[in-house]
């Protein structure tokens, strides 16, 4: 028998070091630990309710455990085969305990293969990677196939880059192959900068022996001795298990010299990223990876001719590397018959936001919105309505109910005003204010902008202040056309593709929501109640009772009223944090 | 910007430059080497660019101009608890900024600054990658999911 706990960074916070500390010492006092076996994994992700502990071989799925229920999982679980209710996953929809995680609505859309091996196997041991074919695909490839070979396989794949762009793998390698040169890097982009995706931080923790096996795949492919992962700082946890998995299969000759005995030498090594989003644009990612200041340059050259200290380099995402060695291993015509006829296979997207199951979901490229949300996602939190979803990160847009029946692959995304982006999907209710979100994002680039070029650095910056302005209620007709004009400017004559996209936010939020933005400019109100300079709260005497519990709560004193009396708020003191509004019994208390 | 002047000592300096030989003295590695120093010395005041420029064979400015690149760097040294706020695309929608604007107005500190007895910094970070726990804070090490503004005063009275 098998506990699997899950260690990746959400469940963590949540305490499953100490869960896994105590599940292994009730198992140890009752003489069961040759028989039972707690492995820490990485990522399940169904992180809305960790932290998680999955028992094999019955596919129990333990939620929110806390490290007091080890004890009854060991005595009832374990030892009586009796599984504990109260810790099963209950169906929102008709209440019952479900006892075998592959009935879960949560599980059963999805296909799963960058994300195969993440939470079942221990990312810190390579015997079990091995256990599940890690180094099969690149054993393979580097006894049966020449390099021209395999990128014939991945090319027939239909593998699109998963980092956003969508360009396909088996192409770009290629034209790496081509270029000539004494030295060529293979580099994997783990910069993750998209706030709110979290994928790539999932495979590296879960499982990342696949990504160091496609990394080697790649240099063979392209004629590289040398893998760079350039990792963000932030991700401390992803770092440790990458350095454990390298020196692993150093250990086990899977990398370092004649691999395999194939006469094919590859090694990777670590560069951390340092908290700039626009390291993740490929040339900035190379400048930094150089020790420089990470600006971006004009392409071409591509990194494909003239990369990493002038060498050509082929960059990937985490995501793409992760899907290469099950493509070898099952063949290029299984990954094609995935998918939609210009994207093949799976996409991983982090959903979050006013979800009910925010976490890590891996489906088919074509499966709609509306699956992703309502069936795997358990649809909107507290049980409020839909507003939208945001796609693409900073360089994306705003998908509304028209768009839920919209498959989604690269370039319906697209066409929808959208984009992939890394797969970060930040779902909005009602109470979300369409204009606050694109000031949310501008705000974004305007601090992540490297300053390189006028448009991004200036423009945005104008772009956030008529944002501003509009959400003061101090916007004009005028600043709404003088918007949309700017955002056309930038988006023409940006240097990189974060100056380039960053209007996206604001137009497609123009495009679906424009009467919001009408309101805000003409009324002066905001419809969903976010814009603090909009609204005013005000007690309705006649509802109060003057219980008094608004007075004692408020953190600024602005509330003042005589015991059983009505009370009145000081508008000019108010700081409009709500605190009373919750704290008021008799609804007395409303934004206006 | 601080213009208070650090005196390094002896062994500090000591430290730094062995620092720099670890990755070869090699410019390229200048991104590494700012990793290591503030990972020990907390933060990266002017006078240890000076002596990381020297070593590295390259000059002041440039140095300066990666430190204040990267988000990551700091010139300022962090309170005792630094505090953290998550202000990714997530936790905004579950309500980080109403989290922020209560640890502002309890500590009196704007988001980048130190308290006054030094005890605690307040910065924003994006994106931990914890969505399920949004809106999400960390102190130090320790991180703390669904975060609401009355919470506030829960968090900082672990640290009285
Ligand atoms: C502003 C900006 C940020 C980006 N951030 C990332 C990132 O965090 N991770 C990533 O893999 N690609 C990112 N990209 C895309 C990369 O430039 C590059 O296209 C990608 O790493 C190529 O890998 P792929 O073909 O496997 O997708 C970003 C691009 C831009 C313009
Ligand atoms: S578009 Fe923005 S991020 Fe890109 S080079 Fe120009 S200033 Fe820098």
């Amino acid at each position: 028998m098998h506990l699997l706990v899950c260690g990746g960074t959400g469940c963590r916070a949540s305490a499953s070091d100490s869960i896994i500390e105590k599940l292994k010492s009730e198992i140890t006092a009752k003489g069961l630990q040759d028989e039972v076996q707690v492995i820490m994994t990485g990522c399940f992700g169904f992180c809305e309710k960790g932290p998680i502990v999955k028992i094999l071989p019955d596919n129990t799925f333990y939620t929110q455990v806390k490290p007091d229920d080890a004890a009854e999982i060991v005595a009832e679980h374990v030892i009586k085969g009796r599984k504990v209710n109260r810790l099963l996953y209950v169906d929102p929809e008709n209440k019952e305990h479900v006892s075998d995680s592959k009935h879960m609505g949560f599980y059963r859309k999805q296909i799963r293969i960058a994300l195969r091996n993440c939470g079942f196997i221990n990312p810190e041991n390579i015997d079990e990677a091995i256990a599940r074919d890690a180094y099969q695909a690149l054993g393979k490839v580097l006894a049966e196939y020449k390099p021209a070979e395999t990128i014939d396989i991945i090319k027939k794949s239909g593998l699109r880059g998963r980092g956003g762009g969508g360009f396909p793998t088996g192409l770009k390698w290629e034209i790496a192959s081509k270029n000539k040169a004494d030295q060529k890097y293979v580099v994997c982009n783990a910069d993750e900068g998209d706030p709110g995706a979290f994928m790539d931080r999932s495979v590296l923790e879960g499982d990342p022996h696949t990504v160091l096996e496609a990394m080697a795949i790649c240099g063979y492919c392209i004629g590289a001795t040398q893998g760079l992962i350039y990792i963000r700082a932030e991700y401390p946890l992803a770092i440790k298990r990458l350095k454990i998995a390298i020196e692993q299969a150093h250990e086990y000759g899977l990398l370092g010299k004649n691999i395999m005995g194939s006469g094919f030498d590859f090694d990777i090594t670590l560069r951390y990223g340092a908290g700039a989003f626009v390291c993740g644009e490929e040339t900035a990612l190379i400048h930094s990876m150089e020790g420089l200041r990470g600006e971006p340059t004009n392409k071409p050259p591509f990194p494909a001719e003239s990369g990493f200290l002038n060498k050509p380099t082929n960059v990937n995402n985490v995501e793409t590397f992760a899907s290469i060695p099950v493509i070898i291993l099952k063949g290029s015509e299984w990954f094609a018959s995935i998918g939609t006829e210009k994207s093949k296979g799976t996409k991983v997207f982090a959903l979050a936001g006013k979800i009910n199951n925010v976490g890590l979901i891996e489906v088919p490229m074509g499966t709609t919105l509306r699956e992703v949300i309502f069936e795997i996602g358990g649809g909107i939190k507290n049980g409020k309505k839909f507003k939208a979803v945001q796609t693409g990160g900073p360089s994306g847009g705003c998908l509304t109910e028209k768009h839920l029946d919209t498959p989604i692959d690269f370039d319906n995304l697209i066409a929808a005003g959208s984009m992939m982006g890394s797969g970060g999907m930040i779902v909005m209710d009602e109470d979300d204010c369409m204009v606050s979100v694109a000031k949310f994002f501008l705000d974004f680039t305007v601090e992540e902008s490297c300053g390189k070029c006028a448009p991004c650095r200036i423009g945005n910056k104008r772009l956030f202040e008529l944002l501003e302005r509009i959400t003061k209620g101090e916007g004009t007709m005028e600043d709404l056309e003088r918007l949309q004009n700017l955002c056309k400017v930038i988006k023409d004559t940006a240097l990189c593709g974060l100056g380039q996209t960053s209007p996206n936010p604001i137009l497609s939020t123009m495009d679906n929501f424009y009467n919001e933005y009408l309101a805000h400019v003409n009324d002066k109100k905001c419809p969903a109640g976010q814009c603090k300079s909009l609204m005013k709260y005000v007690i309705d005497p006649e509802a109060c009772v003057g219980c008094t519990a608004c007075a004692r709560n408020c953190p600024v004193n602005a509330i003042s009223g005589e015991r059983k009396k009505p009370h009145l708020i000081d508008t000019a003191i108010c700081i409009k944090c709500g605190a009373c509004i919750e704290k008021c019994k008799f609804n007395a208390i409303s934004i206006k | 910007m601080s213009h208070i002047k650090v005196e390094l000592k002896k062994e500090q300096v000591a430290k730094l430059k062995e620092i720099c030989k670890s990755f070869n003295n090699e410019a390229g590695e200048l991104i590494n080497v700012l990793h290591k120093s503030q990972e020990t010395f907390g933060y990266l005041p002017a006078e240890v660019q000076e002596i990381i420029a020297k070593e590295l064979n390259i000059s002041v400015a440039k140095v300066y101009g990666v430190v204040t690149f990267y988000s990551f760097f700091t010139m300022l040294p962090k309170g005792q608890h630094p505090i953290s706020i998550c202000t990714g695309t997530a936790c905004y929608v579950r309500g980080a900024e109403k989290v922020l604007d209560e640890f502002k107005r309890i500590l009196e500190v704007k988001v980048g600054e130190t308290t006054p007895d030094g005890k605690f910094s307040l910065s924003c970070l994006r994106c931990v990658g914890a969505c399920g726990l949004a809106p999400v804070v960390s102190v130090g090490e320790k991180i703390y999911g669904r975060v609401s503004p009355d919470g506030v005063k829960d968090i900082l009275k672990e640290y009285e």
